[in-house]
């Protein structure tokens, strides 16, 4: 990470402390110094401390995106490590799991130790990277994972294509069961998705384009289940989107398996009748597509109830020559990073859905959980991510604005209310009012 | 009278107004047709594109003779879809024919939903001549015209549409335009070629022909479009001939002085056979003079319409 020297103090005051894994939520001061937690408490005082008045704002541990697309190496007109890490600060993440779909992909720890030193010369936030499952992403013989994993790999995926062969799944399972990371799959069976190119319901059929069941999804997600049980390995579910596979993973739950799943902010928010209203606003174009009404709702029960333990972006910046075209050949994707607290604040706590310390957890505790990290909490010793949030702040998407490369969101001019106002990784301040300063 | 519409992109969204002007519109220009001479002066230095990535002779010309008897100047642009992969290709296009003083365009396209595309960046009038498996909304009009001229309303009407609704562009059309007007409509087809909860568009959805066929005053029968085969959403079209195909037998099921529709061109013995296709009943060479009429009467309205001479 690129940091300018060692951080001064910081005095974080008055604001309302939400630290799920503590157990807090209360009124308080936080102090940093020398790139950690130094102490939570009242009235606290730190000569030489610059002070951050949070009075109104809510101050929680940095918030951990688990699932994010760099593009670094081989795509970066669409994102690269520093304009993507931007994109993160500004929208309030202080860590960002990389995906290995890059080009080359991160398929072996060259390339892993790449991603790592590329990040410590541009990137502001912590970037951690995804090892590949699969040789090339291509489902077909397995990369080193015990050596990636030892370059710092924090978990295996061949995020964007789905394991299809679910014999090489379950040897992925078995032997990435030793180095004890989650294997993260994109539950598709593809020969159900085949040139689909969103929900396959009422709105596919009223637009005319080819669709997705949700079926396609579940399926796999029943078949890694199944895997888990047979295996031991960890499982983890990327962008879970409909209300089958919430009903999977509560019978997996309920098995106590080691399975667990993350939902997007975009499936928590939006449905399929978006491309209907948008008239095929290619921005609406996602994989896995928005979905219907009601796989929204149990998407949200879910979350609540912690059958879904993480909300993860699944940030996907695309050049607008890969968007301004017909809906077919539209590349999927939403650029994520910078609406996801925004959104989910203004969808899902100020509606009262889910109350703002669940939202918190599932950003921070909920990640580092799965993926075994010392974040995602305030505790005093431990790493100084904070993010500051003004729960009231209301401003609208303006993509023009983001820090990404990738103008694409279909929330472009929606007014949002709650925004972060503060973004501290290690003790250094990366963003404040909405602009980073890195 | 002026439509509400700038543009004709789908009959989902058309107004019943304007589905009204439009088909009373197209009754006097008819009338055109049939004169000795075709040619009115309405549209004198208006230039009319046509813009087909996808083949029909049928559409294209439809719309061209439309524009000719009105005297508008015509060009046509055909584009092989193999070319046009990168959609920026129709962005470019687009912009070409802006900056070339075209007043209007009418676009074929393979792809659901780039009509409403390239209305986006085009500031004249945009006519959809067929987009993907979405709507053709000129052949539901002309559909409308022609059963309304036979039938003299539309309103209570029950129409039977037989065949591959899946991917069926005028079957969407018709659906929304009847329901707009009053008729009830059945969709009927193997199971593989209905779209899921096509219901809640308004129609309802059987698989047996029998069935959707009972008492309709009006009987569309799709082009059954044999490449789709390939999908496997169908075994044979020896099988599907003998378990959808509207013969004589299943045609006599319907009111007696139903009406047989077909957008054309007809697989001949596999959708649809040849005795019902040639008797009286069969409207389908109305529906093509009906067509011209119907488009004249939208390029009328959309670019000589407001102004009152
Ligand atoms: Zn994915």
């Amino acid at each position: 990470m690129k940091l300018r020297g060692e951080p001064e103090p910081l005095l974080i005051r008055g604001g309302r402390v939400i630290d799920p894994a503590q157990g807090i939520d209360a009124e308080m001061d936080v102090l940093l110094g020398d790139g950690v937690v130094r102490q939570l408490g009242h009235d606290l005082e730190a000569d030489g401390a610059r002070v951050f008045e949070a009075r109104g704002l809510w101050v929680v541990p940095g918030l951990i995106d688990m699932h994010v697309h760099l593009r670094e190496p081989g795509e970066e007109w669409k994102e690269d490590i520093a304009s993507g890490t931007r994109a993160a600060a500004a929208g309030g993440f202080t860590t960002v799991v990389a995906m290995a779909n890059t080009r080359p992909p991160v398929d072996d720890a060259s390339m892993v130790n790449s991603i790592l030193a590329r990040a410590a010369e541009k990137a502001v936030v912590h970037v951690l990277p995804v090892g590949a499952v699969t040789r090339g992403l291509e489902g077909k013989e397995l990369a080193e994972m015990g050596d990636m994993a030892e370059a710092g790999a924090v978990a295996f995926s061949d995020d964007g294509h789905p394991i299809a062969d679910a014999e090489v799944m379950r040897c992925a399972l078995e032997y990435g069961h030793t180095f004890a990371k989650p294997i993260i799959d994109h539950c598709q069976e593809p020969s159900l998705t085949r040139d689909a190119v969103m929900h396959l319901g009422y709105w596919s059929t009223v637009l005319g384009l080819r669709g997705m069941p949700a079926v396609a999804e579940e399926i796999m997600v029943a078949r890694d289940i199944m895997l888990a049980r047979l295996t031991g390995g960890k499982v983890h579910i990327a962008h879970a989107s409909t209300r089958g596979t919430v009903d999977l993973l509560r019978v997996a739950r309920t098995e106590g398996l080691p399975v667990t799943a993350e939902a997007t902010p975009t499936h928590l928010c939006l449905t399929d009748r978006l491309v209907h209203d948008t008239a095929y606003d290619t921005s609406t174009k996602v994989n896995p597509p928005l979905r219907a009404a009601e796989d929204v709702e149990a998407l949200r029960r879910a979350l609540a109830e912690g059958v879904i333990e993480a909300i993860a972006t699944d940030h996907a910046p695309h050049h607008r020559d890969d968007k301004e075209v017909e809906y077919n050949y539209a590349a999927f994707g939403i650029s994520g990073l910078e609406t996801a607290l925004p959104l989910l604040l203004t969808e899902l706590v100020h509606t009262g859905i889910i109350p703002a310390a669940t939202l918190v957890e599932r950003l921070t505790a909920g990640p580092a959980r799965i993926l075994g990290l010392e974040a995602g909490s305030l505790r005093v010793g431990g790493c100084a991510d904070v993010t500051v949030i003004d729960p009231g702040l209301e401003k609208s998407v303006d993509p023009d604005r983001f820090y990404s490369k990738g103008k694409n969101t279909p929330l472009a001019g929606r007014k949002l209310r709650g925004w972060p106002v503060l973004t501290v990784v290690a003790g250094q301040v990366v963003m404040r009012e909405g602009g980073v300063l890195a | 009278m002026k439509l509400k519409s700038r543009d004709i992109l789908a009959l989902e969204e058309m107004p019943r107004e304007d589905v009204e002007l439009i088909l009373d519109t197209a009754g006097s220009m008819k009338e055109i047709i049939y004169r000795p001479i075709k040619k009115v002066p309405t549209l004198r230095g208006k230039t009319v594109v046509t813009l087909f990535y996808e083949a029909s002779t049928r559409t294209r010309t439809s719309f061209e003779l439309a524009a000719k008897y009105m005297s508008a100047d015509t060009v046509s642009i055909a584009t092989a879809t193999s070319s046009v992969q990168k959609g920026e290709t129709l962005k470019d296009t687009a912009r070409t024919l802006r900056v070339m003083g075209s007043d209007c365009v009418i676009m074929r396209h393979p792809v659901s939903g780039s009509c409403h595309f390239l209305a986006r960046v085009l500031d004249v009038p945009v006519i959809n001549g067929g987009d993907g498996m979405h709507e053709h909304p000129t052949q539901g009009l002309l559909d409308m015209f022609t059963m309304r001229e036979r039938k003299g309303r539309l309103e209570g009407l029950r129409v039977a549409i037989i065949g591959d609704v899946y991917h069926s562009r005028v079957a969407r059309s018709n659906i929304w335009g009847l329901k707009k007007m009053g008729a009830s409509v059945v969709v009927c087809g193997p199971a593989t070629l209905l779209p899921p909860e096509i219901e809640k568009m308004g129609a309802e959805a059987t698989s047996r022909v029998e069935e959707a066929v009972k008492d309709a005053d009006v009987v569309m029968v799709l082009r059954l479009q044999l490449e789709r085969q390939q999908r496997g959403l169908f075994p044979s079209a020896r099988e599907y001939s003998r378990l959808w195909g509207i013969t004589r037998e299943r045609l006599d099921l319907a009111k007696p002085d139903a009406l047989l529709m077909h957008p054309g061109p007809m697989n001949r013995g596999i959708e649809i056979s040849s005795e019902v296709a040639d008797s009286p009943q069969s409207t389908i060479e109305d529906q093509v003079t009906n067509g011209v009429a119907v488009r004249m009467a939208i390029l009328y309205l959309l670019l000589g319409g407001g102004e009152e001479k």
